[in-house]
C-alpha cells in the first residue's frame, strides 16, 4: 500500500513572542509566541530544510519527484521546486511540481503523490510544505501567522504511515484571499467565514471520510486539524464527534498559523508521538476540505531519527526587537545604506554551475583521496587538486550533508547587510575539504574556534527580481 | 639559475604626492605632481623618459598617464597587480633597464578612490554564480579572520589580542603625526583605539587603514647615468631584491592554511633575502614599511619575513622594536595605516620612504615643530606589499640600499 515513509519538519530559529508585537502597538499581552523566518529565509529555504530533515538516511537520487506546496512561493514564473530539487540534490530527471495558490496545496500535493505511487508512475515522491504569510503591521494576521515547513516521503515500500482513504470539498468560498497585487491576506466578515467556511465544511469533509471507511471518531488516535485558532478548532473537532483528548496541537502558541504547512507540520507533530496500529485523521481547510485517513505501521519506529517538530521547537532563539523584525520582513523604509547596491547572480554563471553549487558538491581526488570544496570568484569546478596538483581526476563529493568546525571568523557590522553584524566563517569539515560561508542563527558572542557547524540552504540576496540562494552554516544545536 | 637585480639599476629620484582624501584632486593631477617631483629631484626632462609603468587599480590602458603628462608616442605598460600593483610597475621597470633595452624609464602609481561616494572600497564586480556572492568581500572581514584565528591559537585572551594589535596602530598614528604628506597627521591613545567602534571583530575603526588618493613614482636607470644625475646630491638608492610571489587562493579551501600566517609573504621573503643576500633578517633590515591594512596584518607579517620568531611578534610589538626609535623601526611615515593607501601607489610610495630615509632626507617632510623623523644610519630598507586577502594574495617583497651594503 503506498503510504509516507519517512516525515520531517523544520521551523525557524527565530521566535517572536506575541507580547513584543502588542508592545510595539502599545497593547497588552499576547498569548505565546511565533516562529519567524530569518531574514534570509524564504518558502524555498524553508522547503531545502524540512526536505533534508525528510531525507535523513535517504539517497536524493531515489527519488523520483518534489511536490512542492506554498502560497508563498518566491518566484511567479521560475519552478520554485526545481531550485529546491537542486539544492537537495535531486536528478535532473525528477518530476517537480509547483502546488500553490490554496491554503489546501499541501494536502493535495500529499493526494497527488499518494495517486501517483499508488499508480506506481513514480516510485518515490518528496512532498513539501512552507509558508511564511506577511501580516500587516498592527493587524490580527500578524500575531498569528508562523513560519515553518514539513516533508514527506511517499512510497510503495516500508511504509509507515499508511493512507486508507480520503475525502475532498472544493468550495469558492472567499473568506479570506489575496490577489497578485496584494502583500496581505483580505478577509470577508469573519462570521461569514467561520459560520459557513469554518466550523462547516471540514465536518463535511471529515464525516465524508469516515463514512467512505465505515469508521467513526473512536477509531481514531488522533485528530490533525487545521485551524486558525485553538478554540475555533476545539469547536470544530467537537462538531466531528471527537474528543478534547483526541486532538493534536495545533502549535498556534509556539509556531502560529504556517498556512500550507500548518496541516502537515500537525501531522509530523503527531507522527512523532504515534504507536504502530493508530489512526489519525488529517483535515485542511481553504477553498474546501480535504481529509485524510492514515494509518500507522511498525516501520515509524525506523524513522525517529528525525528533528521534526519536537526537536525544532527546543532549538529556538527570541528576538525580542520588533524593529529587527520588521527590517527583515521590509516593513519600514529604511535609510538607504552607504554601499552600492547589490546585484544579483549571473543567470548563466548560476545555470552552469548548478549540479555543483546548488547542491553544495565539491570534489575528491581520485588520486591523493583530498575532499576540497573548490569556490573561486568564477566557479565551483575544480581541475587541479589543491593536493596532488593532478588535473581533472575527481569524482563528486556532497558537502551539505557534512558537519564542520570553524577554523576562523570575525562578526563585520560594515558588510553586514540587512541583519548586522555578519559573521564570516571559515569552516574545516569533517572528513576533510574547506569552504568559507556566513554563519546564521547564532549569537555573536556564542561564536569560537573550533565550534560545530551543520549547513543551511539560504537566500543570499533579493536583486532586480531575482532571488540568489546559496549556502550558509549555523551552530549545531543537538 | 635565477639572477639578481642587486645593484644593476639604480633609483635617480622619486616623487610622492600628499595622501588622503584629495577632494582636490584628481587621479591626472596626482599623476603630474609625483611625476614632476621626480622628475626635478633627478635632474630630468620629461623628454628623457623612454618607457614607463603605470600601476594603477582603476585606470586602463597607459593612456591614464600619457595623457596627463603628454608623453607621446613611448611605450607605456599599465600593471595591475592589487595592493602589490605599484611594487610591480618598479619592478618591471627596474627589469627592462636591466636588460639593457632602455636607460631612463619611469614607474609611477596612482589610485583615485575618493570619488566614489562611498567609505571603504565596496564590494564591485561583475555578476557571478550564486556562490560568489555568499559572503561580502569586504576587506575587514577577511583580515579579522587571521586575527580571530592568531589569538586562538597563541592562547590570547581578547582583551591581550586587542591591545597587541592596538599597539600596531598606535605606533603608526604617532609615526604618522610626524609627516606632513601623511593622510592622518593625529597621535591617537591607546585607550581610543582598544574602545573604538568595532567594523568587523576583533578589528575596530583604529585597526583598519584608510581608503586614500595619491601617487608616487621613480626614475629607474643605470647605476652610470643615477651617479652622474645626481652628482652633488645624496646618492642613488639601489634596488637588493624584487620578488613577487603568488598564492594559488586555496586558503579558504584549503585546510592546510591556518590563517594565522601567510606563506606567500614567506616564500616571497625568503626569496627576496636569497636575491640579496641577506641570512639574519632581524638583524641586517634596518627598516621596512610593510602592508598593514590591518593592524593584524602587520603583526602577522613580522613573523612572515622573520622580523620576530613565530608566535613571539607580540613581545616585540610591545616592547617597542618597530617604533620609530626602537631597534627596527616600521612603517616610519605612518604606514598605509596613516599615511594612506591609494593601492596603485602604495608600494612606490613604501619604496620612496626607504629612498629618504637612506639619503637621510627623511625629515624634509617633517611637520613644523615635531621631533625628527630621521632615522640614524639605515642600510637596508624592505618594503612589502600584500595584495588580496590571507587567504589569497599576490605578495611583494623588495629589499633597497645604498650600493654595495
Amino acid at each position: 500500500m503506498a503510504g509516507i515513509t519517512s516525515y520531517g519538519a523544520y521551523i525557524p530559529y527565530y521566535r517572536l513572542p506575541r507580547s513584543v508585537i502588542n508592545a510595539a502597538w502599545g497593547r497588552g499581552g499576547g498569548r505565546g509566541e511565533k516562529a519567524v523566518a530569518g531574514f534570509d529565509e524564504d518558502s524555498i529555504t524553508m522547503s531545502v530544510a524540512a526536505g533534508m530533515d525528510c531525507l535523513k538516511g535517504t539517497d536524493p537520487r531515489t527519488v523520483d519527484a518534489l511536490f512542492m506546496a506554498t502560497t508563498t512561493a518566491p518566484y511567479k514564473e521560475r519552478q520554485n521546486s526545481t531550485i529546491v530539487a537542486t539544492a537537495l540534490d535531486l536528478g535532473r530527471e525528477a518530476r517537480n511540481t509547483d502546488f500553490s495558490n490554496c491554503l489546501r496545496a499541501g494536502t493535495s500535493a500529499l493526494l497527488s503523490a499518494t495517486d501517483a505511487v499508488k499508480a506506481g508512475s513514480l516510485k518515490s515522491v518528496l512532498v513539501t510544505a512552507a509558508d511564511m504569510r506577511l501580516g500587516g503591521a498592527a493587524g490580527e494576521d500578524e500575531p498569528a501567522f508562523g513560519d515553518g515547513s514539513a516533508a514527506l516521503l511517499l512510497g510503495n515500500e516500508k511504509v509507515a504511515v499508511e493512507i486508507e482513504g480520503n475525502y475532498i470539498l472544493s468550495d469558492d468560498l472567499a473568506d479570506y484571499w489575496r490577489s497578485h497585487e496584494d502583500t496581505f491576506v483580505r478577509h470577508w466578515e469573519d462570521r461569514f467565514g467561520r459560520e459557513t467556511g469554518y466550523m462547516r465544511i471540514p465536518v463535511e469533509a471529515a464525516k465524508g471520510a469516515m463514512a467512505k471507511l465505515n469508521l467513526t471518531p473512536k477509531d481514531f488516535a488522533k485528530l490533525c486539524l487545521y485551524g486558525p485558532n485553538t478554540r475555533a478548532q476545539a469547536g470544530l473537532a467537537g462538531r466531528m464527534g471527537f474528543q478534547p483528548e483526541q486532538i493534536q496541537e495545533p502549535l498556534l502558541d509556539t509556531v502560529g498559523n504556517t498556512g500550507v504547512a500548518l496541516p502537515l507540520m500537525i501531522l509530523v507533530a503527531a507522527l512523532e508521538e504515534a504507536k504502530a496500529g493508530d489512526r489519525i485523521l488529517l483535515v485542511s481547510y481553504g477553498n474546501g476540505s480535504d481529509a485524510l485517513v492514515l494509518k500507522v505501521t511498525e516501520e515509524i519506529e525506523k524513522i525517529r531519527d528525525r528533528r521534526g517538530i519536537k526537536r525544532h521547537l527546543e532549538m529556538k532563539r527570541a528576538l525580542d526587537n520588533y524593529g529587527r523584525y520588521l527590517r527583515w520582513r521590509e516593513m519600514v523604509s529604511l535609510a538607504p545604506p552607504a554601499r552600492p547596491s547589490a546585484i544579483p547572480a549571473s543567470m548563466s554563471a548560476q545555470w552552469r554551475e548548478h549540479s555543483s553549487a546548488l547542491p553544495l558538491y565539491g570534489v575528491k581526488c581520485k588520486k591523493c583521496g583530498t575532499p576540497q570544496l573548490f569556490m573561486s570568484g568564477s566557479s565551483t569546478r575544480a581541475h587541479i587538486c589543491v593536493e596532488c596538483f593532478a588535473k581533472d581526476e575527481f569524482e563528486p563529493y556532497r558537502f551539505a550533508d557534512k558537519r564542520g568546525k570553524v577554523a576562523s571568523f570575525s562578526h563585520d557590522y560594515l558588510a553586514g547587510g540587512i541583519d548586522p553584524p555578519a559573521t564570516a566563517t571559515v569552516v574545516d569539515f569533517e572528513g576533510g575539504g574547506r569552504g568559507l560561508f556566513n554563519m546564521v542563527d547564532r549569537a555573536p558572542e556564542e561564536c569560537e574556534v573550533g565550534m560545530d557547524v551543520e549547513m543551511t540552504f539560504r537566500k543570499l540576496r533579493y536583486a532586480l527580481g531575482t532571488h540568489t540562494y546559496f549556502w550558509k552554516c549555523k551552530p549545531v544545536r543537538d | 639559475m635565477p639572477g639578481s637585480i642587486k645593484d644593476r639599476v639604480a633609483i635617480a629620484g622619486m616623487g610622492c604626492t600628499k595622501f588622503g582624501e584629495r577632494w582636490d584632486a584628481s587621479a591626472g593631477d596626482m599623476l603630474v605632481d609625483a611625476a614632476y617631483q621626480a622628475f626635478e629631484d633627478a635632474g630630468i626632462e620629461p623628454k628623457d623618459i623612454q618607457a614607463a609603468w603605470l600601476g594603477t587599480t582603476t585606470g586602463n590602458t597607459g593612456m591614464t598617464l600619457s595623457e596627463p603628462l603628454r608623453l607621446p608616442y613611448i611605450p607605456i605598460t599599465r600593471v595591475e597587480n592589487a595592493c602589490a600593483t605599484a611594487s610591480d610597475a618598479f619592478r618591471n621597470a627596474c627589469y627592462a633597464v636591466a636588460a639593457g633595452i632602455y636607460d631612463i624609464v619611469l614607474a609611477i602609481g596612482v589610485d583615485k578612490f575618493k570619488d566614489s561616494g562611498i567609505s571603504g572600497l565596496g564590494n564591485g564586480g561583475v555578476p557571478g554564480p550564486s556562490h560568489a556572492m555568499m559572503v561580502e568581500s569586504a576587506p575587514p572581514r577577511q583580515f579579522a579572520q587571521l586575527a580571530t584565528a592568531y589569538f586562538a591559537r597563541y592562547g590570547l585572551s581578547y582583551e591581550e589580542g586587542k591591545e597587541m594589535i592596538g599597539r600596531v596602530s598606535w605606533k603608526s598614528h604617532k609615526n604618522g603625526a610626524l609627516n606632513r604628506n601623511a593622510h592622518f597627521q593625529r597621535e591617537v591613545s591607546m585607550e581610543t583605539i582598544i574602545n573604538a567602534p568595532m567594523i568587523s571583530s576583533p578589528l575596530g575603526l583604529y585597526d583598519c587603514c584608510g581608503v586614500s588618493d595619491g601617487s608616487a613614482a621613480a626614475i629607474v636607470t643605470t647605476p652610470e647615468i643615477a651617479k652622474s644625475l645626481r652628482k652633488g646630491k645624496e646618492p642613488p638608492i639601489f634596488p637588493k631584491a624584487l620578488q613577487i610571489s603568488m598564492a594559488p587562493r586555496d586558503g579558504n579551501y584549503n585546510s592546510k592554511f591556518d590563517y594565522t600566517h601567510v606563506e606567500t609573504t614567506v616564500r616571497a621573503a625568503q626569496a627576496a633575502y636569497k636575491e640579496a643576500g641577506v641570512t639574519n633578517p632581524r638583524e641586517q633590515i634596518s627598516m621596512a614599511e610593510v602592508h598593514d591594512c590591518f593592524s593584524i596584518t602587520e603583526a602577522v607579517t613580522m613573523e612572515d619575513l622573520g622580523f620576530s620568531p613565530r608566535g613571539k611578534v607580540r613581545e616585540d610589538i610591545m616592547s617597542g622594536r618597530f617604533d620609530l626609535d626602537g631597534a627596527q623601526p616600521v612603517q616610519l611615515d605612518g604606514g598605509l595605516k596613516c599615511f594612506g593607501h591609494p593601492i596603485g601607489a602604495s608600494g612606490l610610495r613604501m619604496i620612496y620612504e626607504m629612498y629618504l630615509q637612506l639619503q637621510g632626507r627623511a625629515d624634509e617632510l617633517l611637520n613644523p615643530g615635531k621631533p625628527s623623523r630621521q632615522i640614524k644610519e639605515p642600510k637596508l630598507g624592505l618594503t612589502h606589499n600584500l595584495g588580496g586577502s590571507p587567504d589569497g594574495c599576490a605578495i611583494f617583497v623588495g629589499i633597497v640600499g645604498l650600493e654595495g651594503v
